[in-house]
């Protein structure tokens, strides 16, 4: 089926694609959802990826909590507070000592099998280029889950992505538990040490209609494995989310120090348990564009009821080492209050989003997690309170501190903001614009659109219509998105990136614009001419002006 | 009437049945489709026993390995540690000396100790006898009992039983900060327990009186022990 969307999304007829001429038909100066003041911190990662890629260096930002906690210490003045963080800091340190110990049983020996076995593999199937279809797998014994990895179903899956070790160790496979694919991942280890020997880096093979993408971080490598729409640059992207995830498990110190101690380290014990958060932000991924732009979607509320909102936070939650208080509903932002200073980058959101969304638990009590935030600081841990407002478990709270005593007087806050919310029945207007669906494209009231993401630069924010027919089935849907990576890349192309792009499909004309105020993706009929859809994004622009209030957060809010 | 605050922590393997025995307390249900806890939740629970109002608030850690090093935090503060194994698996069982050592190491306040055998309706699968569990017990003076989230059996019980046992404690030594009723069995804990915590510290997190609305006797005075 899904090769049917591939020959069906071949351009018909591909009309002159960059066309300067057109760009005076647009009136730059409307640009919706634009703020002065930033909401968030809106390094965009695709130019970061890029950077990085050309100078081979990772920045990671490192300690804002240390200068945070240093800020708490000399405020307390006390060295009780200090000593208490430095006990536990300690504890934690010997902790995981022991646990690094207790897992060096993990053998070498497998290991040396493993790469052996990775090599033969390679050997064996020079002239395949497709590792995953490597004939020696049948060599593994047959269970229940051998069968699965070695079977079309498997093959067929449309994204694989892997993460494993230096070493060649498995850590993490979407499809098909990773056990299973030592050979097929020995087989990646080799590949791209055979490259690093030569002082280079592997970064792509295009195979067929797959495309493998690789990228090595921190003693793990990332691979990708694709025959959907997204470019390389996009599963880097998708892959820099999944470091992101493991960082946001682990943080990045105890990362490097761990295979700094131990190359060998099977790190599938310290991540156990966190698979799900994995496989749901994969999940996440496939469905929410807001990922591919890095940007924000805002639940559609009236700004005087987000108002409300925030200034409740700000007045009930004014507590001394709370960086950030947020409300989510629904993977979207209700409101976001941040300490002076520090701003939340949307990627760190998707991971705070997909904590929530990937666990159950938080609905039976209010909870109390460590959880790094990669682009906030990569080296430590935020403490996260974690606790729904209403019974239907619809708007979650979160408060990240830096203090980890502070669970008690955070969950009084809690009751305070719950009681306001209620009386000011800003629940209950939360639950409605849920229910409402955020808003179809045909309240925009053009022609022919059909659907469209628009996302604000300035503010790290997108909106887009719910998805209506023709986009009602996720075959439909898949696709759509897929036509939505298939425009983000040629606009963001490294090479040869464009302002305008107008592409007439079989099925639908696509529209990108990009300007340094907005990146606008519409999707019309495909009998749209391109002056009609000119006008058309010109009087949506003009609409998405109109409700800016309603769809995104134009102001910040600051404790 | 006097009112009585506890902190109850809830300590064991991954998925033994931590969150589904506190929710069975708390919430008097159960789930099949219970998610692993991340973190650790937070539940409160209140009952009247012998002229208190008991307020016990129960720290139900995560059992994933990740979130070992979190644990001081709960059972630093806890008056109460309730460890948990699941009596069809041998090796959730042998990880309750390791909470045991490391509590003995880490908490110089008496807490009470209760060892929970989960599960108890698997008993075809078993794989820790309860002669060994209760021998177990002894030896650590815990209270011990099985229990069984799916048919509520044992839960009850096990947290009443604490729950007198807190308020003995709290009887023989209002000063919650200081050696009693544990005392003796442990062998007066050493005191390896090298944070700098002071005895305001302790206290603090210690069980707290309100009696009647007045102060309650309790000193935050030095430390026998």
């Amino acid at each position: 089926m899904a090769t049917d969307h591939r020959e069906a999304e071949q351009p018909v007829n591909t009309s002159d694609s960059d066309f300067q001429e057109d760009v005076e038909f647009v009136e730059t100066n409307c640009v919706p959802g634009k703020c002065n003041s930033a909401v968030f911190d809106t390094t965009d990662e695709l130019d970061d990826l890029t950077l990085n890629l050309a100078n081979g260096v990772i920045q990671n930002h490192r300690g804002t909590i240390t200068s945070l906690i240093r800020k708490r210490a000399k405020r307390s003045n006390t060295l009780k507070d200090e000593e208490a963080d430095q006990d536990l800091a300690n504890s934690i340190a010997s902790e995981e000592a022991n646990s690094i110990e207790q897992s060096e049983l993990s053998s070498e020996l497998s290991e040396d099998e493993n790469v052996k076995n990775g090599l033969e593999d390679l050997s064996l199937q020079d002239t395949e280029s497709v590792p995953e279809e490597s004939p020696s797998v049948t060599l593994i014994p047959s269970s229940s889950e051998t069968d699965y990895v070695n079977s079309l179903e498997w093959k067929q899956q449309k994204k694989h992505i892997f993460i494993l070790s230096e070493s060649g160790k498995p850590i993490y496979s979407r499809h098909g538990s990773e056990d299973k694919l030592v050979t097929v991942m020995g087989v990646m280890q080799a590949l791209v040490s055979f490259v690093q020997d030569d002082k280079d880096n592997l970064r792509s093979i295009v195979a067929g209609d797959h495309t493998f993408v690789f990228m090595n971080r921190d003693h793990l490598t990332f691979v990708g494995v694709t025959r959907g729409r997204e470019s390389t640059q996009q599963m880097l992207l998708q892959l820099t989310y999944m470091y992101n995830q493991v960082i946001s498990v682990l943080t990045h110190s105890t990362l490097v120090r761990t295979f700094k101690q131990h190359r060998n380290f099977d790190l599938r014990r310290p991540l156990s348990g966190a698979e799900k958060f994995f496989d749901n932000l994969l999940n996440l991924m496939d469905v929410e564009p807001g990922l591919l732009l890095t940007s924000v979607r805002c639940l559609p509320l009236d700004s005087s009821v987000r108002d409300i909102v925030s200034q409740t936070i700000v007045q009930h939650a004014k507590v001394k080492d709370l960086v950030f208080a947020l409300i989510i509903a629904q993977n979207q932002l209700v409101a976001l209050v941040r300490m002076k200073r520090y701003y939340l980058h949307p990627m760190d959101l998707h991971l705070i989003i997909n904590l929530i969304n990937a666990s159950e638990s938080f609905k039976a009590a209010e909870s109390w997690t460590p959880i790094c935030l990669p682009k906030f600081d990569a080296t430590g841990f935020l403490q996260a309170y974690v606790s729904y407002l209403d019974e239907e478990c619809q708007s979650c709270l979160l408060l990240l501190s830096v203090d980890i005593e502070a669970f008690y007087t955070l969950s009084e806050c809690r009751a305070k903001i719950k009681e306001r919310l209620d009386r000011y029945n800003a629940l209950t207007a939360i639950g409605n614009s849920l229910q409402r669906h955020s808003y179809s494209v045909q309240q925009c009231s053009i022609g022919d659109l059909r659907h469209f993401l628009y996302k604000a630069r300035s503010t790290a924010q997108y909106t887009s219509p719910e998805l209506g027919p023709p986009y009602n089935t996720p075959e439909q849907q898949d696709r759509l998105f897929g036509l939505y990576h298939f425009l983000h890349d040629k606009v963001h192309s490294v090479s040869r990136p464009l302002k305008l792009l107008y592409h007439v499909g079989k099925y639908e004309t696509l529209l990108g614009w990009v300007t340094q105020g907005f990146e606008l993706y519409a999707v019309f009929g495909p009998l749209v001419t391109k002056n009609v859809a000119i006008h058309a994004v010109n009087k949506l622009l003009r609409w998405i002006k109109r409700e800016e209030d309603r769809l995104f957060i134009l102001s910040s809010v600051t404790f | 009437m006097k009112s009585l605050e506890a902190k109850v922590v809830v300590l064991g393997s991954q998925g033994v049945g931590k969150t589904s025995v506190v929710i069975r307390y708390v919430g008097g249900m159960f789930s099949k489709a219970v998610s692993p806890t991340i973190g650790a939740s937070f539940f409160t629970y209140k009952m009247t026993l012998e002229q208190y109002r008991v307020k016990l608030q129960v720290w139900d850690t995560a059992g994933q390995e990740r979130f070992r090093s979190m644990a001081p935090m709960y059972y630093r503060k806890a008056n109460a540690a309730m460890l948990m194994y699941d009596i069809t698996s041998l090796e959730s069982f042998y990880d309750i000396k390791d909470w045991v050592k490391e509590l003995k190491k880490n908490v110089d306040t008496p807490i009470v100790l209760c060892l929970l055998g989960n599960k108890s309706d698997l008993d075809s699968g078993r794989k820790v006898s309860k002669e060994d569990a209760e021998e177990y017990a002894a030896s650590i003076d815990a209270l011990f009992y099985e229990t069984s989230a799916l048919k509520n059996m044992g839960i009850e019980d096990a947290f009443l039983q604490v729950s007198k046992n807190l308020i003995n404690l709290y009887e023989t030594v209002p000063n919650s900060g200081m050696g009693g009723m544990l005392g003796h069995a442990q062998q007066a804990p050493p005191d390896i327990f090298s944070s700098g915590m002071t005895s305001g510290d302790v206290a603090a997190g210690g069980m707290k009186l309100t009696d009647g609305g007045k102060d309650s006797s309790r000193s935050d005075g030095n430390c026998p022990c």
